[in-house]
């Protein structure tokens, strides 16, 4: 199985509006054929929206989606040929598995040799083999989940359409899925649109990332440079960057800025332009707990120690009261006034 | 547990009234049977021939025969008009949705005497009444309605996401409706269908206005011969009673099979 | 919005305000609707304000409330309908209380409550009239038990309200009982481990919660009974005290043939059918009506 490639999938300024609520404003984003690209947010930041638009869902309030080249925003669904994966399966209960599977195709008039093969052919990819005569209600999550993987990707869509698809699964079995949907993604070279609020999942899964606020496109680039080079404070906080230091600026170059925290110098990357006030961005893991007083050293006070086995994740307190959350190697106790040195290139400043 | 004062109030209570039930049930069914039956105990002989005399005098085959196309009709032209119009009112909010929710809450709620002369009136100008295309209009009125109510709940319990998927597998609204909604509508277009059957072999108002001598229902000419008995025993009119009742009671066994039994009722969802 | 948007097509704008093509599903239903329910009914009240004798328009009207024979079915319909509906409801409350949960021979006790409804008007008219008429089996025991004549119960007032009740009581419980079954019972679990005694856990958790409920069933109890209509001809006295505003309807329309009169009752009664609910309604803003937490 393969995918009938296209070349290039084209949003240009898509906008959805419901009432007075714009949810999706003007988003521009081009998708190569064969990527795997992750719409990444909290919800009520349109990714789920963006997701609708392209399979036709939901009509658009502005703008086009075009596919090498060709208006495809005013198809209905079911002529876009895409396929989609839903949050809560949405799997046809009346129908077995392999009924389920096969829809598609025989919405197409498929003729039945053909249908049976591809739909052998899709529940052997699964693995779902022993379960095919099953209805939906006799199976677990994450077997519900694999039908509706199979019965999306069974038509070889040129693009699939994925839509928070382990938020309903327990922690183990979201692990294993998120390898198994990489592996097919590996495999089959479909071109897929995965839409998370769970940055690790973008992060593993996808080839380009896509960080959506409000209706707007953040940033958009590939897991390493969202991940070490968020554009904003914004991307930061949902990178990981859960210390959002409010700052003074008392230098700044090109490439540097040297801030004051709790009347201590920090000296970090500069992101932004920048005015008088600011904040520093730092991930808890990026903290090492010192000795002695150095250079970009805070001094803070444990308040809760949490075990996380081989690490222990820490919520300490400034000076000026500002919490800091810290993961660290080092046994600390509450009550311990501990130093936490962070290196210049991890300290990350915006407006 | 120990049960309290109430709890036998309760249950006794209960008990009195269901005394009471089986007296007025049994004093029919004996009657029935009656060879004559005056100031006594019990009656001074049984006999089945009443039956018999009931079932030829009154033509019950014929009312049957009416009675039983009327409810037919009515179930398949309601099941027909309401299912769509319950899919659409629960799926979509568009202007006008309130006042179209009251126009199909009215029928139900409004004493069928208010609107039945209204409607028999009309029915009547346009010459209608007394025929059976009269007598089924007038029972769809309620019934329309009441599918309508039935089927609200058996719809919005399908999630809207199952008919994406279906889109995006590709298939057209008519392939959603007979492929998708259809199968799982089924035990919701049952329990409609069987619950307007037994309500309109039970409907008496709406039927007696609308009636001619050839389109009355079971009901209306049991109504009938009551109000004209004096001229045929007593007995006559209770063993057709009793068939009535004996066919209700078929019809509701059916009925439970296949409906939770507080699904004979309407429940109003909070009109707010 | 002053910002630059293409315009959508208005395909795309009706369809935000829920018009497309699944509306068309609606076509049947409101042409019946319309037909056979707003249009006879419209009808029926331009009718009533044209007065089969010619007048003023509002000639039937007066001839209603000037005539104390029409007028005083108002009072005789509510008299009935309204004690027969309260006791319906208020009756339904602890047999359902009771019937929660699971206990063997449920079904079969809901089964035997639900039988009257397949009785009929007519069956339990001959029943009611045989037995407790006269010579009948409850005042064969009554007499047995020492009283020294029949009770009157046939003929009058309450052969009509014991019809009532005994047709109404199956539809007041199964409501009452769906209701209760949509109230979480851990609700109540709750109230218990909180120390609340079952007589508070009814009043503060179950009653509140049931009360719109009740408001409902009470509601459509209502008009059950207040559209009496065979019952109060078979079993009542429908000359005289149970003279209903049906039999007043029927009888002016397809008996005298005043189509007009027939349809001004029609209309009143309607109008105190709507005025009773809108004041039970009305109650009802004033109670709690969100989610019951249990399986609707």
């Amino acid at each position: 199985m393969a995918g009938q490639r296209f070349a290039e999938l084209h949003l240009d300024r898509v906008q959805r509006a419901f009432g007075d609520t714009v949810a999706l404003k003007g988003m521009d984003l081009t998708i190569k054929g064969g990527e795997f690209v992750a719409l990444l947010g909290p919800s009520g930041c349109g990714k789920s929206t963006a997701l609708n638009c392209l399979a036709g869902l939901l009509p658009l309030t502005g703008g086009r989606i075009t596919l090498d080249g060709k208006r495809i925003d005013d198809l209905p669904p079911e002529k876009r040929g895409f396929g989609m994966v839903f949050q809560n399966y949405a799997l046809f209960p009346h129908m077995s598995v392999r009924r389920n599977i096969g829809f598609g195709l025989s919405m197409r008039k498929t003729p039945k040799q053909e249908l049976a093969r591809r739909v052998d052919e899709a529940v052997r990819l699964v693995q779902l083999e022993e379960h095919q005569h099953k209805f939906p209600a006799q199976l677990s999550g994450g077997q519900q989940q694999r039908v509706a993987i199979a019965r999306a990707i069974v038509l070889e869509p040129p693009l699939v359409l994925m839509d928070e698809p382990l938020s309903n699964l327990d922690a183990a079995l979201r692990l294993e899925m998120r390898t198994e949907i990489r592996r097919l993604h590996q495999s089959l070279g479909l071109t897929t649109v995965y839409v998370t609020h769970d940055q690790e999942e973008a992060l593993a899964l996808a080839d380009r990332l896509v960080v959506l606020r409000l209706g707007e496109v953040q940033q958009v680039g590939s897991p390493e440079e969202v991940y070490a080079h968020p554009v904003n404070r914004y991307v930061a906080g949902f990178m990981g960057y859960r210390n959002m230091i409010p700052v003074t600026v008392t230098a700044q170059d090109d490439e540097h800025a040297t801030v004051r925290a709790d009347g201590v110098e920090l000296v970090g990357v500069k992101r932004e332009e920048l005015g008088a006030q600011a904040v520093a961005a730092v991930r808890p893991e990026d903290f090492t707990v010192v000795a002695e007083v150095g250079a970009n050293t805070l001094e803070a006070v444990v308040e809760i120690v949490e075990y996380h086995g081989r690490e222990q994740a820490v919520e300490a307190r400034l000076g000026d009261g500002s919490q800091l959350h810290v993961r660290t190697t080092s046994r600390l106790a509450p009550g311990d006034a501990i130093r936490l040195r962070v290196p210049v290139e991890r300290v990350l400043v915006f407006a | 547990m120990k049960a309290r004062p109430v709890t036998w109030l309760t249950w006794g209570a209960l008990a009195f009234f269901m005394l009471n039930l089986a007296g007025i049930v049994g004093a029919v069914v004996t009657n029935s049977f009656a060879e004559s039956w005056f100031g006594t105990w019990l009656p001074n002989g049984y006999t089945g021939k009443w039956y018999g005399e009931a079932w030829r005098d009154y033509r019950l085959l014929d009312v049957l025969v009416v009675t039983f196309q009327v409810a037919i009709a009515v179930v398949v032209i309601s099941v027909l008009i309401g299912v769509p119009t319950a899919y659409a009112l629960a799926r979509r909010t568009f202007p006008g949705k309130k006042l179209l929710n009251v126009l199909f809450l009215l029928p139900i709620l409004m004493p069928p005497m208010t609107y039945g002369i209204p409607l028999a009136t009309v029915l009547y100008k346009f010459h209608l009444a007394g025929s059976m295309a009269g007598v089924i209009a007038a029972n769809l009125v309620p019934a329309v309605p009441f599918v309508v109510l039935t089927m609200t709940p058996f719809i919005e319990q399908i999630d809207t996401k199952i008919e994406s998927a279906a889109r995006m597998c590709g298939a057209n609204t008519f392939a959603i409706f007979t492929r998708v909604l259809a199968p799982l509508l089924v035990p919701g277009i049952l329990a409609a269908s069987i619950l307007v059957l037994v309500r309109t072999v039970g409907m008496f108002e709406l039927t007696f206005l609308t009636a001619g001598p050839t389109s009355q229902t079971l009901v209306v000419s049991l109504y009938e011969a009551m109000s004209s008995a004096g001229i045929r025993p007593q007995q006559m009119v209770d063993s057709m009673a009793v068939i009535y009742t004996g066919s209700m009671l078929v019809l509701l066994v059916i009925a439970l099979r296949f409906v939770n039994p507080t699904q004979l009722v309407t429940r109003l969802k909070d009109p707010s | 919005m002053t910002t630059v948007v293409e315009r959508a097509s208005l395909k795309h704008r009706l369809a935000e305000k829920g018009v497309d093509r699944v509306l068309w599903l609606l076509v049947p239903g409101a042409v019946f609707v319309v037909l056979l329910f707003v249009y006879p009914f419209l009808y029926g009240l331009q009718l009533s304000f044209q007065p089969k004798g010619g007048g003023s328009p509002f000639q039937n009207y007066v001839t209603f409330f000037s005539d104390d024979y029409l007028a005083e079915t108002v009072w005789i319909t509510l008299r009935l309908g309204l004690p027969a509906a309260l006791f319906n409801v208020l009756a339904s409350i602890p047999i359902a209380f009771r019937m929660r949960g699971r206990f063997r021979g449920k079904r079969a006790l809901t089964t035997l409550l639900v039988v009257p409804i397949t009785l009929g008007t007519v069956l339990t008219a001959e029943g009611l009239l045989a037995f407790f008429g006269p010579t009948g089996w409850f005042n064969r025991i009554w007499i047995a038990l020492g009283a020294d004549e029949p009770a009157k119960l046939t003929h009058n007032y309450w052969g009509v309200l014991f019809s009532l009740i005994i047709t109404g009581f199956p539809f007041a419980f199964l409501l009452t009982l769906s209701y209760l079954s949509g109230i979480d019972p851990t609700l109540e679990q709750a109230a218990a481990t909180l120390g609340a005694s079952k007589r508070q856990r009814f009043r503060t958790i179950t009653m509140p919660l049931l009360a719109p409920g009740l408001a409902v069933t009470f509601c459509l109890s209502f008009v059950l009974a207040f559209s009496v209509f065979p019952s109060a001809v078979m079993v009542g006295n429908p000359a005289g005290e149970t003279h209903v505003m049906s039999i007043a309807a029927y009888e002016t329309a397809l008996r005298d043939n005043d189509f007009a009169l027939g349809s001004a009752i029609a209309m009143l009664m309607a109008l105190v059918m709507l005025v009773v609910i809108g004041v039970v309604l009305i109650w009802r803003t004033t109670l709690y009506r969100g989610a019951t937490g249990g399986k609707g």
